[in-house]
């Protein structure tokens, strides 16, 4: 992004300013982070930076919400802070109960996302695909039907999943998938497919099907040609796919509330929970956790691939 | 598609027909046009088996599942089920027949049984969405008829209120006595039928949903826009750096979806409302007067705001994805012929990210058509959209056929939209991430 | 034979542990700081006493799982936390078991149950146990000397300037501008069954129109308040009793016009488990429970012969009786709910104030 030799005067003027702009619209996007960091220390339980907090003040500062996400739903919160006492929270703390089901709920509904959507978009982007419009609309349009109808339309279906073999004469018992993990994963997955569709879909447009011909030429079976030729080459989208995936089942409340049963309370459930009266602050904390987290898997995603590209040889451009 | 005719077959064709010693024939002999029809057969098949796992499960567990619940639009058996009688004489006389003896018998034997299956509510909540206040009339009256009635059964249900004699609740009973109707789609559009069953406009005080709908994609639209001029920067920002800058900078951008929509939306409360923090720091730089705070949330403003931001990563990926593969020699050339970096930029580079423009403008518009909550927590009065509208008869006024009818317009606007889309960009075109 | 003898008493040993284990009763409720007050204040005890287990799940309105469920004929919970008018329509529709007054315990005096019960608290197949008010609260360091004191002070920003804070549905709004407009709070539905006095309402609404901060959800206007962002708002009196008590905010609450509404539990036919959820529900709502779970949050108990037994609020300093929304002088200016009106009229109502709000 350097600056010509030959620019004008002119231009080197809007150069900075499109630099001075695009850190304003950067700022923007992190704006709400900048907020909820300092607030969720707030010792009050409200979203407010008090006079306090704008003193820097100590007493305006505590770690009460921090402790709150380990210490609620707990069976002795006051108990010495020992073994069993973490032990306690491992076993009973609400948000730590939200964090295993949500890390549940959206590992799994993004592995079948990303490993069904993927196969689709390979036969999609095939040029012999038959129908391509109209399958390709029916696969992204959970994306756009309201939330609360598929969620209420989902409940029904999940309720008793057998019910439409029972229009071609069969008559079975197959329990119900609503209020089980497997049912609050599956409605996650189908939520999440539009997302890896969509990207695979577009990275596989630039693939050079040639390469899977000479491979198999080469007497690659197909395995071994997706695997070793399309897989390597088509993975960032794939990735991007997953996380957006991801990403919808972390943060989807309407489906859950619908879907699950009492064992499957997810973080945002658990944020949304009670809102009729308080919205804790402890949902501050929680957003604070998940932007370090992620700060850190970012960085040493970056950095792995920096290694990488060194042991490579690559030189950075 | 016309270009998913198999190459292969289009030139097995013309070899055969380029051959007038006979047809060509592969190594087992068999005719080659046959050999390759056959083989372009099982492409196509493998292609299929490839999609099918997907469609398959999109289809029982999406498709059947809305399908069903949309029905419910057109459907609502509540008072063809429970008041059989009266709509059998519904069934046998046409609308100028005024109610005779016979039908007021039918209502009162039918009222009285429904009243004993306790479904007379389901009844009088059917017969209310047609005309409202007239649920506790069924309930009231079904309370009253549990012991009999005595004909004559006109004078005796108008004595236990005249309401019963109103010919808007009599067309209303009729339009219900088939379990199919219009009805909820005519309310959606602000439509309803007056006493004679024509199509007329709802009360002026009432009329909200085609507004809601107008607004909807309205806001939609402005927030696809907003997103692209704060988005379009941004990826060429990302998409010219070197990779190692870039992808620091990726962070950013992806940090906003680490942090819940409800956290998002309440940060930007405190921000945004009077006495936040933007207002504040206002205030303190002497730009404003403290009596002169800004109103820039609890209104369209907010919404605005809120929802760019959330949506903003939506249109990012997609935008940079398709500005990496930008060959920059292109512009260089442009320039080198004479062009201003102006006409570089404006004829030679934006036309190459149009694909990502438009993989990102759908994805923020359809989010967008679809998202309530923020809208409701940050946009005042005019927070209110038609998801809001769905949702509030979802769960509060439990009018699911309405509901349903209003999801079914959203859902038909947003294809059209989508069809539009395709014609014009080509959904292959698509590119995120 | 001894082995036998054994072998049974251990199978029977398992068939009862089995059986002490299956029984368990679901709990459908709101969350948060409504739910851990019923928590602590019915299902400890319950669980002690009969040893049933209580599981609790917290819904954003129970009465829509309870449509889905019923609907799907799916039933999984058992006790639904609901509201009035939806109890009323639920069970009009025949989705609600019917719930027989004498079976409820009695009062400790033995006062039987229905003529224990304030009136409207026992319906066909629901019984509340809480009332709770939507009421007006303002900030006390907002207006120095001269705080407002009426629903009219509400609606005069001349006066008590400020932003005002009001929920952005027509049940707890329109009743409010009528109030502050002078009609009595026995003739409030009778005034907006009719045209003009909906229109009376709205014009009412028209004079704050511009100054009104439209809150959605019950935790945001204490946090408006807080913020300094509205000077007066309407809240619901558990959640602001709060915000005073606990956490020691300057506010102060107007009970003029306050909106009384029931929470009640009623059973779904076809629950899992009918016996034990009849058995919560008798058991919740006894004098001593309900009486109870005002420890935990400021709502007023169902059952009059409870009210004589509300003591302390958890810091074990506050009396409760004065924060009450039903104390006797909180009582003469409320509006009670009206299901019958609300299940009529909910639909329309909500799209002409929505008509409304959306004309600006």
């Amino acid at each position: 992004m350097a600056l010509p030799t030959y620019a004008t005067k002119l231009e080197r003027v809007w150069h900075y300013t499109y630099l001075v702009l695009c850190a304003a619209i950067f700022f923007f996007l992190i704006a709400p982070i900048v907020v909820v960091i300092p607030l969720s220390f707030n010792v009050e339980p409200y979203f407010t930076f008090t006079d306090k907090m704008l003193s820097f003040d100590p007493t305006g500062y505590s770690m009460r919400w921090y402790d709150s996400l380990l210490t609620f739903g707990m069976a002795k919160p006051d108990a010495p802070r020992d073994l069993s006492w973490w032990a306690d929270v491992w076993q009973n703390a609400k948000w730590v109960q939200a964090a295993k089901s949500s890390l549940i709920i959206g590992f799994f509904s993004t592995i079948v996302a990303t490993v069904l959507g993927t196969l689709a978009a390979l036969g999609l982007s095939r040029p012999e695909m038959p129908y391509r419009r109209i399958i390709m609309a029916i696969l992204i349009s959970p994306m756009i039907v309201p939330i609360i109808i598929t969620a209420t339309g989902m409940f029904f279906f999940y309720s008793n999943p057998c019910e439409p073999l029972t229009w071609i004469g069969l008559n079975p018992q197959c329990g119900r998938l609503a209020g089980t993990y497997l049912g609050v994963i599956l409605a996650h997955a189908t939520l999440g497919i539009p997302f890896v569709i969509i990207t695979v879909t577009a990275t596989l447009i630039g693939f050079d099907q040639s390469l899977s011909r000479a491979a198999a030429s080469l007497g690659a079976n197909p395995r071994t040609t997706f695997f070793r030729i399309i897989m390597p080459l088509i993975l960032p989208g794939v990735i991007s796919g997953a996380l957006f995936a991801f990403v919808t089942s972390f943060d989807e409340v309407v489906a859950v509330l619908f879907i699950a049963g009492p064992d499957q309370q997810t973080i945002p459930r658990q944020m949304w929970n009670g809102i009729r009266e308080q919205i804790s602050p402890a949902i501050l904390a929680v957003a604070t956790l998940l932007v370090i987290f992620s700060i850190a898997l970012l960085t040493v995603v970056e950095m792995l691939r920096r290694r990488s590209e060194r042991l490579r040889g690559i030189t950075p451009h | 598609m016309a270009n998913a005719l198999d190459p292969h077959a289009a030139s097995a064709t013309k070899a055969s027909g380029l051959a007038p010693s006979g047809p060509l024939t592969t190594a087992d002999g068999q005719p080659l046009t046959r050999a390759l029809a056959r083989s372009s057969r099982r492409a196509r098949r493998r292609a299929l088996l490839l999609v099918l796992p997907l469609l398959l499960f999109i289809l029982i567990t999406f498709v059947f599942p809305i399908g069903q619940m949309l029905q419910r639009s057109v459907k609502n058996d509540g008072f063809s089920a429970n008041m059989p009688q009266l709509s059998a004489w519904f069934d046998a006389n046409d609308r100028s027949v005024e109610p005779d003896e016979a039908a007021w018998g039918a209502l009162a034997a039918d009222l009285q049984a429904a009243a004993e299956a306790r479904t007379i509510g389901v009844v009088g909540t059917r017969i209310n969405y047609d005309v409202p206040g007239t649920r506790s009339l069924f309930t009231s009256a079904g309370r009253k008829v549990k012991d009999g009635v005595e004909p004559p059964f006109r004078a005796a249900m108008l004595e236990l209120d005249e309401k019963w004699g109103d010919p808007k609740l009599w067309s209303a009973m009729r339009e219900a006595s088939s379990p199919y109707t219009g009805n909820f789609y005519l309310a959606a559009i602000d439509r309803a039928r007056d006493e004679n069953g024509s199509i007329v406009q709802a009360p002026e005080q009432q009329r909200i949903y085609v507004k809601l709908f107008m607004r909807t994609f309205w806001l939609s639209f402005v927030i696809t826009c907003t997103t692209f001029l704060l988005g379009f920067p941004i990826a060429h920002l990302l998409a010219t750096l070197p990779t190692r800058k870039s992808n620091l900078l990726m962070i950013l951008v992806l940090l906003p979806f680490w942090t819940s929509l409800l956290v998002r939306t309440t940060a930007w409360m405190v921000l945004l409302q009077q006495q936040g923090v933007v207002n504040d720091i206002l205030v303190w730089l002497g730009v404003i007067n403290d009596n002169q705070r800004l109103q820039m949330i609890f209104n369209q403003t907010g919404t605005i705001v809120a929802m760019t931001h959330i949506l903003l990563p939506f249109m990012i990926l997609p935008l940079y994805s398709v500005m990496r593969t930008i060959n920059p020699s292109y512009v260089r050339a442009a320039r080198s012929l004479g062009a201003t970096s102006w006409t570089a930029f404006r004829r030679i580079y934006f036309p190459q990210t149009l694909p990502g423009l438009g993989a990102g403008a759908l994805l923020v518009f359809i989010l967008a058509v679809g998202y309530y909550i923020t809208p409701a927590l940050v946009g005042g009065s005019s927070g209110q959209l038609i998801s809001n509208m769905i949702a509030m008869h979802m769960t509060q006024t439990l009018n699911w056929s309405m509901a349903a009818a209003l999801a079914a317009l959203l859902l038909g606007g947003v294809l059209i939209l989508y069809w539009v889309y395709d014609r014009l960009v080509g959904i292959d075109n698509l590119k995120l991430g | 034979m001894k082995r036998i003898l054994v072998l049974s008493t251990a199978l029977c040993g398992l068939a009862f542990a089995a059986q002490a284990q299956n029984k368990e009763v679901n709990v459908v409720s709101w969350g948060g700081a409504y739910e851990k007050s019923q928590v602590e204040a019915y299902n400890i005890p319950f669980a002690e006493k009969t040893g049933i287990k209580v599981n609790m799940i917290a819904a954003d309105n129970p009465a829509t799982p309870l449509k889905a469920q019923v609907e799907a004929k799916n039933i999984t919970g058992d006790v639904f936390d609901i509201e009035l008018s939806d109890a009323i329509r639920l069970c009009d529709e025949g989705a609600l078991v019917e719930i027989n007054a004498d079976d409820l315990p009695p009062a400790p005096d033995g006062t039987p149950a229905k003529d224990d019960f304030v009136p409207g608290a026992l319906q066909d197949c629901a019984v509340a146990n809480i009332v709770w008010g939507t009421v007006i609260s303002f900030d006390t360091t907002k207006f120095g000397d001269n705080p407002p004191k009426t629903a009219a002070d509400f609606f005069d920003t001349a006066k008590f300037p400020g932003k005002r804070g009001l929920p952005k549905n027509p049940k707890r709004t329109l009743y409010l501008a009528l109030i502050a407009d002078g009609v009595a709070p026995d003739k409030i539905y009778e005034t907006l069954a009719t045209p003009e006095g909906v229109e009376r309402a709205f014009k009412k609404l028209d004079t704050i129109k511009k100054d009104v901060v439209w809150w959605e959800a019950g935790a945001q206007p204490v946090q408006l308040l807080a913020d300094g962002e509205v000077t007066m708002t309407t809240v619901y009196n558990g959640r602001i009793f709060d915000a005073m008590v606990a956490e020691k905010k300057p506010f102060e609450i107007i009970w003029d016009g306050q909106y009384m509404d029931f929470d009640l539990f009623a059973i779904p036919k076809g629950s899992p488990n009918p016996e034990a959820a009849m058995e919560y529900l008798k058991f919740a709502t006894s004098t001593e429970q309900l009486a109870n779970q005002a420890k935990w949050i400021s709502y007023g108990p169902a059952r009059k012969s409870s009210d004589a037994l509300v003591g302390k609020y958890q810091d074990g300093v506050t009396e409760m009786g004065p924060h009450m929304p039903t104390k006797a002088e909180h009582l003469t200016t409320a509006v009670y709910d009206d299901p019958e009106f609300w299940a009529d009229r909910a639909a329309e109502m909500t799209e002409q104030f929505n008509a409304w709000l959306a004309a600006s």
